[in-house]
């Protein structure tokens, strides 16, 4: 399991557009390094980053080689609803996590 | 009586002015003056600070038991919010045994060898960051506080020594850039004075996160030098060196630079 860092503000009224932050720990890393020994560093990185609220996706991105490693991601989130935020990162090797978080609308 | 105080107020008086006057020559400055807003916005905001993921790795470290006799840094240290506040800002430290200052890193190797009786991390390994991060974090904020002892001072002045020894194919010495040319450009970046204040730090080049030892091996091949090996004594004098250098400066671990 890669360690992940989410904040989700906890004073939300309702109908307040609150940004949410992940960062997770990955290497990123792109397939074009060549190693000590000569040979191509095989592409590891993360392709996709979902968020749901409650299962519906509210928030979803493509990553790509040029991202840098531990990518943090930002996004804006209208709190219309408390609900379960989950956070699933998916990538390379079959690379797949899932981070839960409350968010809590006053 | 009113002579005494008259004078006592005058001596008030010189005392904050030479105060006044000793911090207005005080023209050191962290790498943080000179990197950019989007750079220092990610130190300075712990939910963007990459490092932050190396200290929740620190902090499960710190609690789980090691080797054979079982204990975890937290069964003798207890809570390092409290126990290790500070520590930091005083390494490198004189280590009786070995008869020779150790870097915090080492520190932490020692204590795992030595009381917890485990293999020791290899340097650079990340969980030896991750706790070396976790505990520098404790001192985010204090001065630099080199210890004040005898035993230290012929190592500090080897390492001032090799500060000012020119080294290598370019035939430069750490103080012609830090200290000569500090805040000039060097090809697209700023020259830092070079003051230890941020280690472990996160570093965008690295896109980890490293110590003070592997930047100055950095230097070393920089000037086309042989680069000492970790753990080498000419490094920890550096290190010891440049704490004294930057005393007083506030730690900024685990600091971010570019």
């Amino acid at each position: 399991m890669a360690r992940a860092l989410i904040t989700v503000p906890q004073d939300a009224k309702r109908g307040d557009v609150v940004e949410i932050r992940v960062l997770i720990a990955h290497p990123m890393e792109t397939g074009f390094r060549v190693g000590a020994d000569g040979r191509r560093v095989p592409r590891d990185i993360l392709r996709r980053f979902t968020c749901r609220l409650d299962g519906e996706v509210v928030f979803a991105a493509e990553l790509f080689p040029a991202v840098s490693a531990n990518p943090y991601l930002a996004f804006p989130l209208r709190a219309d609803r408390a609900g379960t935020l989950s956070f699933t990162w998916e990538g390379d090797g079959g690379f797949a996590q899932t981070e839960t978080a409350t968010l809590n609308v006053a | 009586m009113r002579r005494a105080l008259a004078s006592l107020a005058l001596v008030l008086l010189v005392v904050l002015e030479v105060g006044a006057a000793l911090a207005q020559q005080d023209s050191r400055r962290s790498g943080y003056d000179h990197m950019s807003p989007a750079t220092q916005a990610m130190q300075g905001d712990d939910t963007q600070n990459p490092a932050m993921l190396f200290v929740a790795d620190g902090e499960s470290l710190w609690r789980q038991p090691a080797g054979p006799v079982a204990k975890s840094c937290a069964s003798c240290h207890g809570d390092a919010l409290t126990s290790m506040r500070g520590v930091a800002a005083r390494y490198p430290a004189f280590d009786v045994p070995l008869a020779r200052p150790v870097n915090l890193g080492e520190r932490l190797n020692l204590c795992r060898v030595r009381q917890q009786k485990a293999e020791g991390w290899r340097a650079e390994s990340p969980d030896l960051l991750a706790l070396e991060a976790y505990v520098a974090l404790q001192s985010r904020g204090q001065a630099i506080t080199p210890p004040d002892d005898t035993r230290l001072t012929p190592f500090r002045a080897r390492g001032e020594q090799r500060y000012r020894q020119r080294i290598g194919q370019l035939d430069l010495a750490c103080a012609q850039c830090h200290d000569e040319h500090a805040g000039k450009r060097l090809g697209g970046s700023t020259i830092p004075q070079g003051h230890p204040t941020g280690y472990p730090i996160y570093r965008l080049e690295w896109q980890a996160l490293g110590s003070l030892q592997r930047r100055m091996r950095g230097c070393y091949s920089g000037v086309r030098a042989e680069a000492p090996p970790y753990g080498a004594i000419e490094l920890v004098e550096l290190e010891l060196y440049l704490a004294s250098r930057a005393a007083g400066m506030p730690v900024e671990s685990p600091a971010v630079r570019p």
